[in-house]
């Protein structure tokens, strides 16, 4: 036996149209600001995943590169070759493309790590509020202490034991994935918390007690029946948590233990323009700055909107 | 109130126990303590007998208790890299970091709170706002590159302090510091705010929120009706009743301090433990993360515990099981 989803209210109206007539609609046309961040954030993310196809000069291809052009200043600067818009850093690499297969891997490790935070921390939350009791109270034992650290410091420390592991082994993919699992275990307490708290008030309601009673399994009744109601403070709580997850990776690049420097990432390349401030090369470490400072901003205002239009009782 | 006591301090004391199991797991099996202690021309007899020097042979339960047994003690043993012991690496750094941690919390706390009253009274002015706009900057800006542009305007720009190191410190007893000397307190005044930058933005908000739920009272509408002057209503009266959660916060914020130290200490080369971590983990040097990692959780646990029960103490109303849930 299954139940099935209700068949749409006035089927007449159009996906489009009831999209255009919604509240969360409104409220996005009616901010300036919000629908700056969006264009934004679009701008940035499309950008970063095109690429290959508008990136100037490939960074990853070291043929390409010539310590000649090392340390060239911008365009408009005195000694600035109109080849390198943005100037090079101290391999020889083009800033402007840099920073947009940068900005690349710096969404993409978002991305990946909000994924494994929110699968962690929703499937933990939903087990911890549906089954209640011990199950509960050690799982939020364990969120409760994670809580007591800083999530950017589990994110470090975990990065570091790995690091210290695979130390002969940190190619570039590896150290990706190793920084995916460090952040999206840092940052799945939230979401636990926040789904358990859901989950305990819909575990009494009368359509939970009615799949139960006809027999349908608590994996099921959890996943499709449960999961839908908690899904948007989870959407809200995930977008805030990109922008903090990226500010991680970027940390932890930039402390020397996240991406490796040949790989371009917007920490490492801060961390190299750090190197090289004092010899006057502001643009190394300005424009991969203004770029991940203006993508957290966008994506954070775009988390505080949301909150606000999605559920006003999460203030 | 004891019980509670006891039932956390159980808590902590079991957190600590899977803390420094962790780190002895990372000790014992993250590469070869013998091949990180000795060259490459070791003979084997040599490599041998330093393994059953170590203890490497015995069971790994009786390590296991011998490496608890000596964290007990803060004997951490001998660093890979350094080949000093751990303990005392990490007492040279210590006031290092303490100096930093402390003259970033004041920085937050001189500067936050009367941020956080002025943008609480006057809550329309363009003073406030401009505070408010500054403060959501800094809470959204990354630690790191707030530092770097800090030293860019005010260490490579103007001239005005210092960017890396401590300075010239004095050294008093075990204690080395830098308050002392004029090159020191230059040094410390760029990490601190950048140290402190996060925490003052929360006071400022936490303090703004506060007074202007404290100004709606009635005792401050009788206070004025008194005719008391502005200052003694608004100092005497309305910050008073503000300070409650503002000591707890900054008392939990004093982990996260800590914490965020090892980003500024990158940045500023600051000579304390965080930098003396992160250079462990670019060394695979293990004695010394494992040290850090349970002085680290022990510090945490402590603050938390000492917050918790302080927080009980002064405001009974609360229901600890809400809180923790």
């Amino acid at each position: 036996m299954t139940v099935t989803a209700s068949p749409p209210l006035a089927p007449a109206r159009s996906r489009w149209q009831r999209a255009r007539d919604s509240d969360l609609m409104y409220s996005f046309l009616s901010s300036k600001l919000v629908m700056l961040a969006a264009l934004m954030t679009v701008l940035m993310v499309g950008s970063a995943f095109l690429a290959p196809l508008i990136a100037p000069h490939d960074p990853y291809d070291l043929r390409s590169l010539n310590l000649l052009d090392s340390n060239t200043p911008p365009a408009w600067e005195a000694g600035g070759d109109p080849r390198f818009r943005l100037g090079t850093d101290d391999q020889g690499r083009d800033i402007l493309s840099t920073i947009l297969y940068g900005t690349r891997s710096s969404i993409l490790i978002g991305i990946f790590s909000v994924l494994l935070a929110v699968s962690i921390g929703v499937s933990l939350g939903l087990w911890a509020g549906y089954a209640g009791g011990r199950v509960d109270s050690v799982i939020m034992r364990i969120a409760d202490v994670q809580l007591t650290f800083p999530a950017i410091l589990t994110a470090l420390l975990i990065d570091g034991v790995a690091f210290a592991m695979f130390k002969s082994a940190s190619a570039g993919p590896a150290k990706f994935w190793v920084l995916v699992v460090a952040i999206g275990l840092s940052y799945w307490v939230q979401y636990a918390r926040t789904v358990r708290g859901v989950t305990l008030v819909e575990r009494n309601k009368e359509y939970v007690q009615a799949a139960r009673l006809i027999g349908i399994g608590p994996l099921r009744i959890m996943f499709q029946h449960v999961l839908p109601n908690v899904l948007s403070p989870v959407l809200v709580i995930a977008t805030i948590n990109l922008a903090l997850a990226i500010i991680t990776e970027a940390t932890l690049s930039f402390l020397g233990v996240g991406l490796p420097a040949t790989e371009p990432s917007l920490g490492t390349m801060i961390q190299i323009g750090n190197k090289y401030l004092f010899s006057g090369s502001w643009w190394m470490v300005a424009f991969p700055g203004v770029t991940l400072a203006a993508l957290v901003l966008s994506v954070n205002l775009l988390g505080d909107w949301l909150r606000d239009a999605l559920n006003p009782r999460l203030r | 109130m004891l019980a509670f006591a006891i039932r956390r301090l159980i808590e902590a004391a079991f957190v600590m126990l899977t803390v420094a199991v962790l780190a002895f797991l990372l000790f014992r099996f993250v590469g070869d303590p013998v091949n990180q202690l000795v060259g490459q021309d070791t003979t084997l007899e040599d490599r041998l007998r330093l393994r059953q020097q170590l203890g490497l042979d015995d069971p790994v339960w009786v390590q296991l208790g011998r490496f608890l047994w000596n964290a007990a003690r803060l004997d951490f043993g001998i660093s890979y890299q350094a080949k000093q012991p751990v303990m005392m690496m990490i007492a040279d750094r210590l006031p290092a970091t303490l100096e930093l941690a402390i003259a970033a919390a004041l920085f937050a706390i001189l500067v936050g709170i009367p941020m956080g009253v002025y943008t609480g009274i006057h809550r329309d002015s363009w003073l406030s706002k401009l505070f408010l706009t500054v403060s959501l900057i800094g809470i959204s800006l990354p630690t790191f590159l707030i530092g770097i542009l800090l030293i860019y305007v005010f260490a490579v720009k103007l001239g005005w302090f210092s960017s890396f190191g401590r300075g010239d410190v004095v050294r008093i007893g075990g204690w080395t510091t830098g308050l002392l000397t004029a090159s020191g307190l230059k040094a410390l005044v760029l990490p601190a705010i950048t140290l402190g930058l996060f925490q003052m933005t929360l006071v400022t908000r936490l303090v703004r929120s506060q007074m202007l739920e404290v100004l709606r009272t009635d005792f401050i509408k009788f206070a004025r009706a008194r005719g008391l002057s502005r200052g003694a209503i608004n100092f005497g009266h309305a910050l008073k009743n503000t300070l409650v959660p503002v000591i707890t916060i900054i008392g939990l914020q004093v982990g996260a301090i800590i914490a965020f130290a090892i980003i500024t200490e990158t940045v500023f080369q600051w000579p304390g433990m965080g930098l003396m971590f992160i250079q462990a983990v670019q060394n695979a040097d293990i004695p010394v993360m494992a040290a850090y990692l349970i002085l680290v959780a022990f510090l945490f646990v402590a603050i938390n515990f000492v917050v918790d029960l302080v927080y009980v103490r002064i405001d009974p109303r609360i229901r600890i099981f809400d809180k923790a849930g």
